[in-house]
Order: structure tokens, then sequence, then C-alpha cells
């Protein structure tokens, strides 16, 4: 059960949020111009590493804001806390 | 009654001038308040408690703790009949009535004890290797095994107790009363901390309660009492006994049981049970040890228990388990146990020790006293069987790997193992803590977590109790120092005086003297030595298969005595180290929770929310019968005196069709849309285009997931030049608006659009049937419903009855019709308003079954139920609804080549011979018997009133191309067969005439 540092609220128990799977997965500006696979890749393929993962959180019966976390698989940790937009760690960016 | 005969005459936590009465197998009993039932039955000479699980040997009680693999007991009777209760852990009370589980018909006598006598044919994997094949059989045996091997009865009456729930946080969680737990405690409260302290027994002292050491100079249970007045001194200390904490999840998320009410017998009506949910700062475990057995031939005879039970029993209960005892064990810690039985008066024999030259100080007073010790020796076999008449023992060959000749006998009745100390590790396993083997105290301690939390005393694998005090408070002062709270100064620690201790030799199994003979290591589950053993040559590797295979540790005990054996035999088989095997993994729960504690108050009406619209009342009024659509209750349909289903449901279909219904509609979900950019996003949301839209018009619109498949459908008004409101399915609502803020939020944070959920803010009722313009016109003010004014798929503003209304006409049943929504709080003043004015139109309330035979009429989808989730616009037939000038969600995924492949399942009608279940599968080839190709299924179907025939909407293969075509609904194995005819979806008015009007 994590306890997750809403960026506009606080920190608040995991059942008050929703998952939203990996973060940083833009929509294709113009989905026509791929091929199946390139869409499939959009739509289907997540990365599931076995360390820092970033992804999508939703308030939910908070403030019902997004916004991202990277969060450890493997421990649990939370290393970071950031809102919709903001880049992600490390050398990438969004 | 009988004297309690085995009861020491001062002494103890227990009351003497406090008499209990209690029953147990139908006899009854006298023990003392501060009693277990364990405890109480020892006193009163009952040595024989239960029958085990497989071969329905004879047992007694082994442990005084939560470890307990043989005294389980049945609890009460009727609805507060409990379940596989530890003996050891139930406190006893006036009145209790307690009976072993697992016998029949009784303990002293058990039928099916004939499993003991052909024990080689039930090794290990009995279950798999016999019964489960041929399978065809298995449940011919099932039911006899389960009688065979089955435990306590589960109550069948409603629970009579109440349960609570409580959050709380703190900044030191101390799990443990012990002298670690209290001392770190102590230390945290004294830095200022928020401190839980929390204990399953019913007093704080832990393993001081029973083990009768000294703290300077005072007695444990003495250094205890004072440390919890000066804890309960402490305002920002709160102390919860009776409480078990088993469940650590992560960022020190913890779950506990207090038991408030069990130990007064849990009278029905009392609060019995309250879970605990807490998050802490820093967690302190000080969960102390659980002690291992021995093991050899014939280990499970009632009168053989651990050798800190046999202690507790005489130190905490002031009971002699028995009057001739032998010890035996690999380390120090069993002579202190034998010191404590021979001050109690028990006749200690001998204490048996595998080691060749023990010398720590507890054995020299132990030799002092002039009890034999016969070092490097081993027990071989015990002689009776209801109860432990005497020993065998052999000295160890040279080796250490086999006996001497030499057999000895020796006369007991009580035998106390102690075969080193298992680091009670669970909590701190739970979220993933790491552990590491210590070779030298020979058990598995906590090594990194990334939980904070500190480990401390003996469930640290420091067992000696200056260690447990000094880690203790160090652990204290720790945690309250990282929770960011000032040291309190000069450390209040204890003069260290280690105890001199020898170290400990394992001895995990020797080989057996004969052939056949039960070396038990999971007392509960009947997994002996050979079956590991057995286990591993059939070519198990993996401790966690073995575990299954062998069910060794799958008992209500969890194996808590019997698992590091377990896994040091198959190391030992192996040839492999322990680690290397390592350990299962540990999960919560610690200790068996009741369903009641975790259902807390949510049982009956607060189980689930119940959402109930403003009309509620009067539909329950007047005889609706009620369906749940999620957590909506939604008049089903209303039966007049002598109607059924079928009847009532005809009744409101052609009053629909020929005058006029209405319906109550508030569940729909309903959802603000405002801000300049409205239009551009309900684009990117819908299938449809939105740029057009007129205001004061209604467009219905379709949603899709991203996938391309319809996920929710709805109709749309546009109420001001920057201003829609949208509906949406009632079950659909909430996961549509989060849907919605998903993509505003995450993709178009650019977008001016703003969504407000209003779904509980209006009521809404729909009119519909020829008469339903009359009816409105009774009611509506400043509206002009003409048909040239107000067309259909329009919306105006007035007021009906006198309260401010929209007015949507649109229609779900093919006939005229209008949707009247107003502010919640009116919803009923309005649906009244109706009833007066209805009635020279007979104006019929409809439940949503007819609703639902209207709109399959019409081939109106029903989104989850005509669609679940793999279905495309173009496989409902709906492709015009699809707009190709602009991009929306799952666009993309309609041109998939999956989605575009010609053998989809398509949405069509069934013109039926007679009425099939909604899902029913369809075929197109019969056969005699399945297997049969299944071509689609039935989504809907209904009896059409208007159509005077069965009705029914299907998803089939390629079905847009097979019209005309007949197919077969084979409904049961005995051959009975509906043929349908496929047609179009549309049965009734496909042109649309009766909306237009
Ligand atoms: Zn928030």
């Amino acid at each position: 059960m994590l306890l997750i540092d809403c960026p506009y609220c606080g920190p608040r128990e995991e059942i008050e949020f929703s998952y939203g799977g990996e973060a940083h997965i833009e929509r294709p500006k113009q989905p026509d111009k791929l091929s199946d696979a390139e869409w499939a890749d959009y739509l289907f393929m997540r990365n599931n590493p076995k360390g820092p993962l970033a992804e999508r959180w939703c308030h939910s019966y908070g403030c019902r804001r997004w916004f991202n976390v990277e969060r450890h698989t493997v421990t649990h940790e939370i290393q970071r806390v950031y809102k919709m937009g903001e880049p992600r760690g490390g050398e990438e960016g969004t | 009654m009988k004297r309690q005969r085995y009861r020491l005459d001062v002494g103890a936590r227990i009351d003497r001038g406090k008499t209990l009465r209690f029953s147990f197998n139908g006899k009854s009993y006298e023990g003392f308040d501060g009693d277990t039932l364990a405890s109480a039955l020892l006193a009163n000479g009952v040595r024989l408690v239960g029958r085990s699980f497989k071969y329905h040997r004879p047992r007694g009680i082994f442990s005084a703790g939560m470890e307990e693999p043989n005294a389980l007991v049945q609890l009460g009777s009727g609805a507060a009949s409990e379940a596989n209760l530890r003996a050891t852990q139930v406190e006893l009370f006036d009145g209790l009535e307690a009976a072993s589980v697992n016998c029949w018909p009784s303990v002293d006598f058990d039928i099916w004890a004939i499993n003991d006598r052909f024990s080689s044919m039930l090794p290990a994997g009995f279950y798999y290797k016999t019964f489960m094949w041929p399978k065809k059989f298995w449940h011919q045996y099932e039911k006899v095994i389960r009688r065979g091997a089955g435990l306590g009865t589960a109550p069948e009456l409603p629970d009579q107790n109440i349960y609570d729930k409580r959050n709380q946080h703190c900044e030191v969680l101390v799990v443990g009363g012990g002298p670690a737990g209290i001392s770190a405690a102590l230390e945290a409260g004294r830095a200022g901390a928020r401190v839980i302290l929390v204990d399953e027994q019913a007093e704080l002292g832990g393993a001081l309660l029973g083990n009768g050491e000294h703290i300077e100079s005072r007695s444990g249970v003495d250094w205890a009492l004072a440390a919890r007045t000066e804890l309960d001194e402490m305002p920002e200390v709160h102390i919860l006994t009776r409480t078990t904490a088993f469940g650590y999840y992560h960022h020190n998320y913890i779950l506990m049981v207090e038991r408030l009410s069990d130990h007064l017998g849990a009278p029905a009506g009392t609060l019995r049970q309250r879970l605990w949910k807490i998050r802490a700062h820093q967690v302190v475990l000080a969960t102390g040890a659980i002690e291992r057995p021995m093991v050899f031939a014939d280990n499970d005879r009632p009168g053989i228990m651990l050798a800190n039970a046999a202690r507790t029993y005489v130190n905490r209960y002031g009971v002699r388990p028995g009057n001739r005892a032998v010890l035996y064990t690999n380390n120090d810690s069993a002579y202190h146990a034998a010191h404590d039985l021979a001050e109690a008066g028990v006749r200690v024999e001998a204490v048996i020790d595998v080691r060749p030259n023990p010398t720590g100080e507890g054995v020299e007073a132990i030799r002092q006293r002039g009890i034999k010790v016969l070092a490097y020796h081993a027990l071989v076999g015990t002689v009776g069987v209801k109860r432990l008449r005497g020993i065998e023992v052999l000295a160890l060959n040279e080796k250490g790997d086999g006996f001497s000749d030499g057999l000895q006998r020796l006369r007991c009745d009580l035998l106390c193992l102690s075969g080193g100390w298992n680091p009670t590790v669970h909590l701190f396993s739970q979220p993933g803590g790491k552990l590491n083997f210590d070779e030298l105290k020979a058990c598995f301690v906590p090594g990194e977590t990334n939980e904070a939390v500190i480990v401390a005393g003996a469930a640290n694998g420091v067992f000696s109790l200056q260690g447990c005090l000094a880690g203790g408070a160090a652990a204290g002062r720790e945690a309250a120092a990282k929770t960011g709270l000032e040291d309190p100064g000069a450390p209040s620690l204890l003069p260290v005086i280690p105890a001199e201790e020898g170290p400990i030799t394992p001895v995990w199994h020797l080989p057996p003297v004969s052939k056949g003979e039960m070396r038990f290591v999971d007392l509960h589950n009947d997994v002996t030595a050979s079956d590991l053993e057995l286990a591993t040559r059939e070519g198990y590797r993996s401790i966690e298969l073995v575990k299954r295979y062998t069910t060794a540790g799958m008992g209500p005990d969890q194996g808590r005595t019997g698992n590091m054996h377990a896994l040091a035999i198959v190391a030992d088989t192996l040839g492999r180290s322990i680690p290397e095997v390592g350990t299962t993994t540990y999960r919560a729960p610690y200790t068996p929770v009741p369903y009641g504690a975790m259902a807390g108050r949510d049982v009956g009406a607060l189980a689930d929310p119940i959402r109930m619209t403003a009309i509620h009342g009067w539909h329950e009024r007047s005889g609706a019968v009620f369906d749940d659509v999620s957590q909506w209750k939604r008049p089903w349909y209303y039966p007049r005196p002598g109607e059924d289903m079928n009847a009532a449901v005809k009744r409101e279909c052609i009053a629909a069709r020929t005058g006029v219904a209405i319906l109550d509609a508030s569940t729909l979900g309903k959802i603000e849309i405002h801000g300049p950019d409205s239009a551009k996003y309900l684009n990117r949301i819908y299938t449809n285009g939105w740029s057009k839209l007129a205001i004061g018009r209604c467009r219905y619109g379709l949603m899709l997931g991203e996938d391309g498949m319809v996920m929710d459908d709805g109709v749309t008004s546009r109420l001001g030049e920057t201003h829609y409101f949208m509906t949406t399915t009632t079950g659909g609502a909430a996961r549509v608006m989060a849907w919605m803020e998903d993509w505003l939020q995450c993709e178009w944070s650019d977008l001016k659009v703003y969504l407000t959920s209003v779904t509980e803010q209006w009521a809404t009722l729909s009119i519909s049937g020829p008469n339903a313009r009359r009816v409105l016109s009774d009611l509506a003010e400043g509206v002009d419903l003409a048909p040239e004014s107000f067309p259909h798929m329009a919306v105006r503003e007035g007021k009906v009855a006198g309260i401010n209304a929209r007015i949507f006409r649109v229609s779900f049943t093919g006939e005229l019709g209008f949707e009247v929504s107003v502010a919640n709080s009116y919803g009923l003043a309005l649906w009244q308003a109706f009833q007066r004015v209805g009635e020279k139109y007979d104006l019929t309330p409809i439940g949503i079954e007819a609703l639902h035979v209207l709109r399959a009429e019409k081939g109106y989808i029903a989104v989850g139920h005509d669609t679940d989730g793999s279905v495309t616009p173009g496989d409902l037939g709906m492709d015009w609804l699809v707009s190709s000038k602009k991009d929306f969600l799952g666009r993309r995924s309609l041109a998939r080549s999956d989605s575009i492949r010609p053998d989809r399942k398509q949405f069509v009608g069934l013109k039926l011979e007679a009425r099939v279940p909604e899902g029913a599968q369809i075929v197109s080839e019969l056969r005699r018997r399945p297997p049969m190709k299944m071509i689609g299924h039935v989504t809907s179907a209904y009896d059409s009133a208007a159509l005077g025939k069965s009705i029914a909407l299907a998803l089939i293969e390629r079905g847009h191309e097979r019209m005309g075509e007949t197919v077969a609904i084979p409904l049961t194995l005995e051959g009975r067969v509906v043929k349908a005819e496929i047609v179009s979806p549309v049965f009734y008015d496909p042109s649309g005439e009766r909306l237009n009007v």
C-alpha cells in the first residue's frame, strides 16, 4: 500500500488514486501516417522494467488531477513525483 | 468436576481467586483467570487434545503460543462458533465450550486413525498421485477425503458481533511488547515520539511472562509492569494489547487486528474486534523468536512439547506439564527450561544433548543439580501412543551422522524439545525484506530492506535478555531520531552482563533406525522427514514446490515450528546449503484474521453503496421490482396484482407503443461541458462530427477506446455558444468522466474545456409514446412543443409543472419522446405532477425491462449488453456515425488489419421460434453433440409485444452478409435447439416515422 505524494494535495493513501500505466507516451500527432506496427507500438506496447518506471497516477478520490510518479518496480520506492507536462528525470526529455 | 491436579500452589500470572468453568469435548473442567484454554487443560491433566490432519494420530499441546500445530479447537456453537483456534491463544473465560477438530466420532476413538496404520500408502504428493487421476473419479473421492481430512466447521448463521476499523498514523510503531519492544517504546516515548506499541498477548512482557528471568533486582514481570506505568504516563504513547500486527505492506503500512471481547467469550452484540490500519514513519519490529523442535521417530506423541512452552506453563500459568520430564536439545536454552521445571517440582530425568560437549552456564547449573546430561546422544523413538510413557536414546557415532549401539530407555510423561530458535521475521519479510542465514546461530536473520524499519531483540537473532534490552533501547532511540526528534540525552541503558551461552549445533535430521518410522517435521499437516527426502528423490528442487507437493508449512499454523527443518532437510538431501535453498515466501496474514474484522461495518446494507433516484420512494410504494444497474436501484417493472414479469413488461411496452409511458431516467450519466474549445474536444472524443451542431440541437454520439472498440454512447446537446451537455450510459458514467478528464489533462492540456459531473444534480423523466406531447403540453410553460418548432433531437429550456426544466426531444423507445430534466430535489414533484395530468391518458410508469424490449425492437444497441469491448462501429453497422473528415480517439485502430478482417462478428437481429437466453451460442452447422463451431452469440433477447414474437440481437461472424440465413441455437446437451433467421436488427418502424410526429 503506497503512500503517494500528490503534487497538489500532499501525501495520501494509495486507495485514493487510480493508476494510468507508463507515463510519457505521447499520442501520435498524425495516426494515419503510421503503419499498423507503429500504431500498435503506441497502443499496446509498454516498458516493464525491473527498476525505475515513470508512470501516471490520478488522485481520483481527491483533487482528480493526473500527475507522474517515478517508482522503483521492485522496491516500490517513489523516487520522484512531478506534474503532467514536466520532463521525466535523468537524461531524457519528455 | 476434576481438580486441577497439575496446578502449582503459588506464583504465576493467574488469579487463583477467580475460578472459571469450561468444557472441552463435552467434559467440564475448571481453570483460573489468566489461563489459556491450553494451560487450563494441562492443569487438569488433559494431554490428548486433537488428531492430526492426515493420519489422525493422537496429539497433545505442543507450544504455548501462536505456533501451535496440534491443539486446534472449535470454540462455541451456533452463530458464535469459530473454527481452528489455537488452544494456546484462547484466553479462558467462564462458560467457554471447546471441542477438538478433525476427529470423529471422538478424540479418544477416531475412525480415521486407520490412516496411521496405512501411512506407507499416504506418502508425500499422495493427493496428486492417487486421487487427481483419473480426473473423472476425483469428484467421487473428494467427498470422502474432505470428510477425512477436514478441519473445523464454519458457522452457518450470521455473525452476531460488531467489528470496527480505524486508521491511525504514528511516528514509531513498535511491534512486540517483550523486553526489546518495551525498551524501544520507552526510549522512543522519552524522546517525545508519537508511539504505538502493540502486542498480541493480554499484557506486556512477551518472553518475560514465561521465562521467569530477572532484570537487575526485579522479576521480568515486575519490570514490564513498571515500564507499562511509565508508558501510560506518556501522552503520545498508545499501547494496544491483544492486538496482532498481521500484515506489513509497502511504505510502512501495517494492518493489525485488536481483539476486544474474545477473551470474554465475545457476547452477541459486543464489539468483538477492530482492524487497525497504521501508517508509521518508523517501525521497530521486536517480534521475538519461535523455538524449533527436534526431528526423530514418533516425535508427535501427546506429552511432547517445546522446551520453552514447558517453561512458560510453569512460570506464567503455574502448571506442571508433566511429572517426569526429559529434555532433548541442541542448544543451551533447554537447560533453563530444565531448571524451571525442576524448581516447580517436576522430576527431570535427563537432558539429552546432541552436542558432544555442552558447556554453557545453564548446562553447568543442571549438572550441579544432579540431573543427568547425556551429551552426544540422540532420541530415536518414543513409547506410548495417546500419552507419552518413555523415550529411546542412542549415542551418536563418531561422525555424528548415525548411532552407536546400546539403546537406553527412559521413563517420562513429558518430553521437551529445543532445536534452536527462529527469529520471527514474517512481518519483516512481507514487504520484501531480505533474510541472511546466520551459520553460527543456525537461523535466518533480517538483512536488507527498503522499509523504514529496525529489527530488535530475538527477532534480530539476539537471544539473550541483556541483548534484547540493549538492542530494543537502541532501536527506539534510532527510530525517534529518524523522525527528526532530538536525542533526549544519556541513554538509560542497563548494564550488559553477557550470559555464558554455548553455541548451537543444529542436527536437522538423523537417519531412521527402522523402516517406516515417522519423524515428523510438520506436525499439523503430517509431513515427515521421509516425505521431504522422497520429494527431493522425485526431482523437486525448489523449496516452493517441495512445500506444495508435500504440503509442509501449508496448515493453519503455516509450519511455524517445522519450516526450518523442512528446508534444512531438503538442503541436506540435495547437498546444497540452506541459504542456497532459501525460504518460502512470507505472506500476510501472520495469523488468521476473521472475515468479520476485514469487513468491519461494511456489511448488510452498508456492504456496497446503494444509489437511489429522487423518485425511489414512489417506485417502492408503487410496487416496483428493482434491478441493480451498477450501484443504482432502477425500477425493473411495475407488476399489477396478478401480473407476472412477462405480463407486466408486455403491458408497459404496449402503453409506450400505443399510449404514453413514463420512465425514471435519472441514473443516466450527465456531464456539463463548458469552454471555447468544447466542440473541438467533442470532435476528438466522439466518432462523429460536432462542429456544425446548432445551439438548441442534440446529437447521438459514439465513443471509442483508443483500440477502436465501442466504449460508450449517449446524446449530447448544445445549450449555448460554448456550453454542451453530455449524457452517458448509467454504468459508464464514472468511467467516461475519468476518461475524458484523462485526455484533457494529460494530452490536450492546451484545450480550454471544463468538465463537471452532474449526474446526481438532475432528475430526468422520460415521457414517450404517441400521447407524449399531449401529456407534456398540460404541464409545460414557455415552450412551443409543436413539431415544426421543437423537432426531434432538439432541446428547449422552460418550465414544467412550474419547475425550471431542460426538455430534450429524444427517444430510446422509437416513439415520440421527451426527456425532462429538473433539479434533483424537484424530481419527485415533477413525477407526481405527471401522474396527476397523465391520468386521463393512462400514463403508465415503465421499468427498464420494457425500455430494453422497446429499444431492442428498434435495434438500438445497449453498450455493455450488445457490446463487450471487442465491437467496432463497423461491426454494429454504425459506420454512418464515423466521420472520415477528422481524427478522433480510436480512429486509427479502425484501420488495423484485425478491425477490417471480413470474418468479424457483426450485429444482427434474429427472428426466433422461441425465446432464447442471452448469451446463448449460435452455430451454423448443427451437430448431434459438441464440439460444434460457434459463429456467434445472442446479446439481447425479448418477447416483443409489438411484433407478437420472440426477437433477439446477436453478434454473428460475417453477420451482415448472412441476412436471411437460418442458424441454430443449441440450448441443452439433450438436443433442445431453437432455429433462428438472421434479419436486420431494426424490427420495428425501420423508417423512423414514429419519431417524427
Ligand atoms: Zn491531489
